[in-house]
């Protein structure tokens, strides 16, 4: 790490991601509608790559960035079949 | 050069950390399902994107490689944002608007007004067809 403000603009982003993560999980476990709930997974899925990004910031490796990638389109995908699913009553017809 | 970087990566890191957190907030504040969507896929799509673009710019400076993956995740998540924001909307309007799966706990009524014309709305209007067949109707006896 190099000079003085990065680290604290870090730690300030960490602690953000880490309460936006509280809020997300009180919304999976209270939200009365299964909408309410495919909101917040899906939400979860893009604050976990907030989360990751500043992981690989903190560490400076570049190792992370499939990772991040990856949970992209597996939350993209994972949302779309939700909504089908409660549309359709099936995903593969 | 290095100092310039450093307090715009601190900048956008901050800028992120604040939307996400306005986001999240959002979702876990507003009263029903339809104001809950704007939070997470406006502010929380805007914070992650300000997060991958202060990485973008720190790698170059500070470990001296360049990669285009943040980028490529910047480029997805702005796709595919609206769209699943507009799947999720469309099937809360389909399971709220049929009366599947009423809202006892919200105060505010989710369904939509009726248009002005004679036509329902496109999203309800081939309902009575078996193209958007209800979950738990139609499909019910081709399950069990």
């Amino acid at each position: 790490m190099t000079g003085s403000i990065l680290p604290i603009a870090l730690g300030f982003a960490f602690v953000c991601v880490s309460a936006s993560i509280v809020l997300n999980l009180f919304r999976l476990w209270r939200g009365p509608l299964s909408a309410d709930r495919i909101l917040a997974v899906d939400t979860l899925t893009i604050n976990a790559i907030a989360m990751i990004v500043l992981f690989g910031i903190a560490y400076t490796t570049p190792d992370y960035f499939e990772a991040a990638l990856l949970l992209a389109m597996v939350g993209f995908v994972g949302t779309v079949a939700y909504c089908k699913f409660l549309l359709r009553g099936d995903i593969v017809e | 050069m290095t100092l310039f970087a450093e307090i715009l990566v601190s900048a956008l890191l901050v800028l992120g950390g604040v939307f996400v957190l306005v986001g999240s907030w959002g979702l876990a504040k507003l009263p029903s399902v339809m104001t809950r969507l704007h939070g997470p896929t406006k502010a929380t799509t805007l914070g992650v994107g300000a997060c991958l673009i202060a990485s973008m710019i720190y790698f170059p400076f500070f470990s001296g490689t360049w990669s285009a993956h943040e980028l490529l995740i910047t480029l997805f998540l702005f796709l595919t944002a609206p769209v699943s924001a507009n799947l999720i909307a469309k099937a809360h309007l389909h399971r709220q608007g049929r009366r599947i799966d009423p809202n006892p706990s919200d105060q505010i009524v989710d369904g939509l007004p009726p248009p002005l014309g004679t036509a329902d709305w496109a999203t309800f209007a081939g309902g009575t067809t078996t193209d958007t067949a209800i979950p738990g109707e139609a499909d019910g006896d081709r399950r069990s």
